[in-house]
């Protein structure tokens, strides 16, 4: 499969550029890039629920991103024990990424999935649920214990998100209102 | 063997970003990557060749579809990233209307 | 960036004739969820998405007229309690999240149980999270412009 590796090194080259550049405007663009590539991967693996679910939630995070890029972004750290600390993080991304190779020598191969349990809800959808969307049904219809955990999760970030915005008091409002005007 | 070997070194770039920046946002940028890399695994592990898209027609049958299983799994992933990197980004304007910088090493102090 | 006056006349122009046909789309999405691709979490957000392109170009203000603060925590709590009410009364059907409406025929718009209702509910929550998000960035920081006047005198 030819194009999907030629995608990931889009976005490998992306996600570099992300992380290295100085500004932080064009690091969130380079993420923005990243996200956008990921949808057409998404979509040459037969996936089209998760690439418009993706592409939305890529459009969101960028908006929420940008307005906090303020200043550019602080020059490489030359103090202390600098030259140690980058010598370690790479030897240790090194360790990590040769046992990750063992580690993957044992899947199944590239595109033969095992398939035990996708079996029963490939042929139950149709017969018991009468969706033709197999995906919407396993989530909302075989597993719906997962979506009610993961409406508990968006349900609490949105209160974390409403108690940040919240100011300290009225008093105190009053005061840094008239302090900041 | 190639493709999972390159996306786990998407999540290593992100994992690098964790590590060694000084800036609250690029450290955000990192956790981010590495959600993207890690939803794409799950994709890339439940693809057939010359498969197709699990969705029925009325012409076709069930043979040949991809594993609909992971791509379940991965939609409420992604879904959650996004609540994260709000909340991550709300507190890091808290911190620096607070103490008026970026800077990790400089936001150190213990009391309110 | 005060976001309290909008943008130019073109973009108001082309956000008065698009906002419309966003939010359409996005309800065909929802409603379709259980036939084709999409469901209640990508329809609920492309929901979000058309609002918040009209606040992004016509400020703040417009948008808090006609949806204000306390009806998006109200939209919220109803569609949590709308899913948990679903999951409890499948308590009919024999078991907790029983599917325990009638399934009619596969590819017409009512059918297979409970799946339509449940898209409904997930797309209310997650279009007030759209919404939250959206407020948070743009309630925060009100006084970062003159933070960077003050460097670029430096």
């Amino acid at each position: 499969m030819i194009e999907i590796n030629l995608l990931l090194i889009f976005i490998i080259i992306a996600a570099i550029v992300a992380v290295e550049v100085k500004d932080l405007l064009s690091s969130v663009v380079a993420v923005g890039v990243a996200g956008f590539g990921l949808v057409i991967s998404f979509l040459t693996l037969k996936a089209p629920d998760l690439a418009i679910t993706q592409l939305v939630v890529e459009i969101l995070c960028l908006i929420i991103l940008i307005r906090a890029t303020i200043k550019v972004d602080l020059p490489f750290s030359t103090s202390g024990r600098w030259l140690i600390n980058t010598l370690v993080s790479i030897a240790f991304i090194a360790v990590f990424l040769s046992y990750g190779y063992k580690a993957l020598l044992s899947l199944p191969v590239f595109g033969s999935p095992l398939m035990k349990t996708s079996d029963f809800y490939l042929s139950e959808t149709l017969k018991s649920v009468h969706a033709t969307n197999i995906v919407s049904a396993i989530n909302l219809n075989f597993r719906a214990y997962d979506t009610l955990g993961e409406a508990t999760v968006l349900f609490a970030a949105a209160i974390g998100v409403m108690s940040i915005m919240r100011r300290k008091g009225r008093l105190t409002n009053k005061n840094k209102d008239n302090e900041s005007e | 063997m190639l493709t999972y070997f390159l996306c786990l070194v998407l999540f290593c770039v992100g994992f690098y970003a964790i590590l060694r920046k000084r800036n609250i946002i690029k450290i955000i940028i990192g956790i981010v990557i590495c959600e993207y890399a890690i939803n794409l695994f799950l994709i890339l592990f439940a693809y057939r060749m010359n498969g197709r898209s699990p969705l029925y027609s009325p012409n076709q049958g069930i043979t040949n579809m991809v594993d609909p299983l992971p791509q379940a799994l991965a939609m409420t992933a992604i879904v959650i990233s996004l609540a994260t990197t709000a909340l991550l980004v709300g507190i890091a304007i808290r911190i620096y209307e607070k103490y008026g910088t970026f800077d990790i090493t400089k936001i150190n102090r213990l009391k309110g | 960036m005060n976001q309290n006056n909008g943008m130019s006349v073109i973009v108001k122009t082309v956000t008065r004739l698009l906002a419309g046909f966003i939010l359409l789309y996005g309800i065909h999405i929802v409603l379709h969820g259980h036939i084709s691709p999409g469901g209640g979490f990508a329809g609920g957000f492309i929901i979000a998405l058309s609002y918040i392109l009209f606040m992004l170009a016509f400020g703040k203000e417009e948008i808090l007229k006609r949806v204000p603060q306390p009806m998006i925590s109200l939209l919220e709590s109803l569609g949590a309690l709308m899913f948990l009410a679903i999951a409890v009364f499948g308590f009919f059907g024999g078991y907790f999240f029983a599917n325990w409406l009638p399934k009619g025929i596969p590819f017409k718009l009512f059918s297979a149980g409970t799946i339509p209702i449940s898209n409904v509910a997930l797309a209310l929550l997650e279009v007030s999270l759209g919404l939250f998000g959206i407020f948070l960035v743009l309630v925060l920081l009100k006084f970062a412009p003159l933070n960077e006047e003050k460097t670029k005198k430096k």
